[in-house]
């Protein structure tokens, strides 16, 4: 892949170091049995690839039969399968997984100075336990798909639903402790392995972003599966947890799901606010600001997340004290993102801003980010909710944090690293092309679901009033547009990956431990083990040497 | 892991202990302690001894046996975590259902 | 010994004391999230047991309390052997960790074995939430019947768990007696003796309110 290094390379010009973590070991077998966590970092990279595909797929069908206002493409049982497929196959195979199994298995132990993360084969495990988890979902498609909505509310998924939702609710059962295991590994990790002198208001924020991740990880997980576990006892053997029929509670469902996924969104946007700090810090050349108020931020969501489940209940028949109280910790928790969006901006402010594609996407987070985040805040007021739960307001404020912040740190973060994963530069013209077209796209596609959403149209139907139409198809039109974004840069990657300008060490430059190893590393990382005196971020010295034998 | 080694009678202490508390908590749920109330709450205070037996003895366990005790600050601040977080989802959830009866009309 | 040190020692850790503490911390997390696991069940027990309090007495008066006590003193003696286990590999002796290790087997297996027996009782009383359940044994009907199965789905989902994680730690405390045997543990290195007796003491734990919850309800 990375060992053709043209015959002509002129002194002065980059080349690949003879021996990396790419070409240690040859074969199939070098890869599934691996311990290296940059390999099992590829591993994942493109078993996501596929996921997030998948669930791209059933995004296509969704926006086609959304054209026109009859049900006309798909029955309404076909389009329940629709959207609950892509929901669980988005939620728990992409962006649960994504930045952390990719980036933050790759990086974590470079940007610590360690040689591997704590446990090598519990991350094997992690990998294969996502792999199986995806294989229970594959099974649960080909058999014909679930119908319960991401969600699994009760008692619908555990008496009434005549889909697969035993193979689907053990997928997401087995993917969960994959991210607990993930979760596990990254917090031993950052305790125990950093570099002599890395403490830990040295570390980059993209590390702390991971901590707080893995701290929601472990305490959220394994909540949710075993509520996932009650709801397939309940299907095989009767049990009546959540039946009125048989005395149980559905609302018991909702708190027992949601105190895990609420959390969850946090597992999803904490690493992307993570990797939007790297960014926004070298592409303004300039000491991020506010670094520890950033830090204590993400510990800050990762905590206050945990309080406030309740506001995805406000209208399922939980008390009204405890939606107001729900609503009031709502608004507390906004504060902490908040404070990292002024500190990203701040940042800007005089720095020297330069537009390579990976702060494209970090400023087209930004401003995503902050108009999802408003609109959640709108959603936390109880008498407002009200109005437009259920509805595709709703729809739209988690697409703005899912697709509009997530997908484009992730694939800024993907940009950005690119480099140091593969040794070689991805095409600079196409890749901004792509993030324009993305940026663009996106907003065509979930801009107008705001207003659907405000004027009525609920989520989850697959018909609607003509009136809705032009809004429905300027939508579908603009996710034609964010589908061939998404497509470009899986052809110019790949293309990069053997004939793409081979990278230097540090070819941004940035700062942190990664970029003073080769570009790709060798596979224990360092040639010896860094030491550090200095904190992460400082852009007013020239970048240091590499460590390079 | 601390490398502290526990005295065998430490552990046999700690034996003896959750055998005592054993036989308390059942010797306890055999009596109706009642209910009393205390500043406008009804205490049921059967359950309020069971789970403190309960958690004494787990705290027995988690200190000793788990060498808790000799652990450093880190190993103690997981194992209370879990357990503050395990009660944030119990009391959380609870507080729904305890004041779902609650009118939400002054004096009706 | 070096030889053993050598062998240990993992490549990315730069100490045996750092693989130590990783090892520790990475099984405390573990715990941790277990906690949470059996968590949801108990913030489910403390639910129902709120809202159905009278049939929940009821069907708990039909679990043996004595058979229930003295698990739960098998499980605490297994707890003693286990620590006393951990205690041996710090100082390396040999034949009292393999000793020590196969009493505790041989307790948790006496567990199971009682819980076999409740669990038979269970069936035959029709018990045994589902199609099959009938609440006449508790003398109860309507809707007090099915708070009562609601009890029962608990109680089968809570100690069927618990007893799924014995099963599961059982055998790894025999491969551990087999390793001791061969005198892999030391005061150089007993860490998987030591990780094992935190599971174990976990399940332990698990049990001592199990106990109470499921069988001592008022």
């Amino acid at each position: 892949m990375t060992t053709a290094t043209p015959a002509t390379v002129l002194p002065g010009e980059p080349q690949l170091p003879k021996k990396h973590f790419l070409n240690a070991d040859y074969g199939v077998w070098s890869w599934l049995l691996t311990r290296d966590h940059k390999r099992i970092a590829l591993l994942y990279l493109a078993s996501v690839t596929l996921m997030f595909f998948l669930g791209g797929a059933y995004a296509v069908l969704i926006r086609l039969e959304l054209i026109t206002p009859p049900g006309d493409l798909v029955s309404s049982e076909t389009y329940n399968k629709l959207f609950t497929l892509h929901g669980v196959v988005m939620v728990f195979f992409f962006l649960i997984p994504a930045i952390p199994a990719v980036l933050g298995n790759f990086l974590i132990p470079l940007m610590i100075g360690a040689r591997d993360l704590a446990f090598p084969r519990i991350n094997l495990l992690s990998w294969y336990l996502y792999v199986i988890g995806a294989a229970f979902t594959f099974w649960t498609i080909v058999r014909g798909g679930l119908d319960t909505g991401w969600t699994f509310y009760t008692p619908y998924s555990t008496v009434f639903s005549n889909t697969n939702v035993i193979s689907a609710a053990l997928g997401i059962f087995i993917a969960g402790f994959s991210s607990i295991l993930t979760g596990l590994n990254f917090i031993v990790t950052i305790h125990k392995m950093r570099a002599p002198g890395l403490t830990w208001f040295r570390l980059p924020l993209f590390v702390w972003a991971h901590y707080a991740t893995s701290l929601i990880q472990i305490l959220g997980t394994p909540v949710v599966a075993v509520t996932i576990l009650l709801v397939a006892l309940e299907r095989v053997f009767h049990f009546g947890f959540f039946d009125p029929n048989r005395g149980g509670d559905p609302i018991l469902f909702q708190h027992l799901f949601w105190f895990y996924s609420h959390p969850a969104v946090y597992i999803m946007i904490l690493p992307a606010m993570g990797v939007i700090s790297e960014l926004v810090t070298c592409f303004s050349r300039k000491r991020i600001f506010g670094y520890s108020f950033i830090a204590m931020s993400s510990l800050a969501i990762a905590v206050l997340g945990f309080l406030v489940w309740g506001h995805h209940m406000f209208v399922s028949g939980q008390s009204v004290y405890a939606g107001m109280v729900f609503s009031a910790l709502s608004f507390l928790v906004a504060i902490p993102s908040a404070i990292k969006v002024f500190n990203w901006t701040a940042t800007l402010f005089r720095g020297s801003v330069s537009y390579e594609t990976p702060m494209l996407y970090a400023l087209g987070f930004i401003g995503l980010f902050t108009i999802g985040g408003l609109t959640g805040l709108f959603l936390a007021a109880l008498g407002l909710d009200i109005h437009v739960t259920d509805t595709y307001f709703v729809v739209a404020h988690f697409h703005y944090i899912m697709v509009g912040s997530t997908v484009m740190a992730y694939l800024g973060g993907l940009h950005f690293w690119w480099p140091k994963i593969t040794g070689r530069l991805y095409p600079e013209w196409w890749a901004r092309v792509s993030a324009v077209v993305i940026f663009v796209g996106f907003n065509l596609t979930f801009f107008p679901q705001f207003v659907l959403g405000y004027l009525g149209m609920p989520r989850r139907y697959h018909f609607y009033p003509e009136e809705f139409q032009v809004l429905n198809v300027m939508s579908s039109a603009g996710a034609s547009i964010l589908g061939v974004g998404y497509l470009i840069p899986m052809v110019y990657l790949a293309w990069s990956m053997r004939y793409g300008k081979i990278a230097t060490p540090n070819p941004w430059p940035a700062t942190g431990l990664e970029w003073r190893t080769s570009s790709p590393p060798p596979t224990e990382n360092f040639r010896e083990t860094p030491e550090i005196d200095v904190e992460v971020y400082d852009y007013t010295v020239p970048p240091k040497e590499p460590f390079l034998a | 892991m601390s490398e502290h080694v526990v005295p065998i009678r430490t552990y046999v202490g700690v034996f003896l202990a959750l055998l005592v508390l054993t036989c308390a908590t059942v010797a306890v749920a055999r009596l109706d302690l009642g209910e009393p109330e205390v500043a406008g709450l009804r205490l049921p205070l059967n359950v309020i001894v069971a789970i403190t037996i309960a958690c004494a003895k787990a705290l027995l366990v988690i200190l000793f046996f788990m060498h808790v005790k000799y652990s450093g600050r880190l190993v103690q601040l997981v194992v209370a975590s879990s357990f503050v977080w395990l009660f944030i989802l119990i009391a959380i959830t609870m507080s729904d259902y305890v004041s779902r009866g609650w009118s939400i009309h002054p004096g009706i | 010994m070096p030889d053993a040190h050598a062998s240990v020692l993992q490549h990315h850790f730069e100490t045996l004391q750092q693989q130590k503490e990783s090892s520790s911390l990475g099984m405390w997390v573990f715990i941790a999230q277990e906690v949470l696991f059996f968590g949801g069940l108990f913030a489910t027990y403390t639910v129902y047991r709120a809202m159905y309090h009278d049939a929940f007495a009821a069907a708990s008066h039909h679990l043996n309390v004595t058979l229930g006590a003295a698990n739960t003193a098998v499980l605490i003696c297994s707890s003693l052997t286990m620590a006393m286990a951990v205690h041996a590999a710090a100082l390396g002796r040999r034949k009292q960790i393999v000793a020590w290790l196969l009493s505790t087997v041989l307790l948790g297996a006496i567990f199971l074995g009682v819980k076999v027996v409740e669990y038979r009782e269970k069936w035959e009383l029709h018990l045994i939430p589902g199609p099959s359940f009938s609440a006449h044994a508790l003398h109860l009907e309507g809707d007090a019947a099915s708070h009562a199965q609601i009890y029962y789905s608990l109680y089968f989902a809570m100690t069927g768990l618990h007893a799924l994680h014995m099963i599961i730690g059982i055998p790894i405390i025999l491969g551990l007696a087999v390793f001791a045997w061969k005198g892999r543990y030391g005061p150089e290195w007993s860490t998987p003796v030591e990780m094992t007796g935190l599971y174990w003491h976990f399940v332990d734990i698990v049990w001592i309110f199990l106990f109470p919850f499921l069988y001592l309800i008022h």
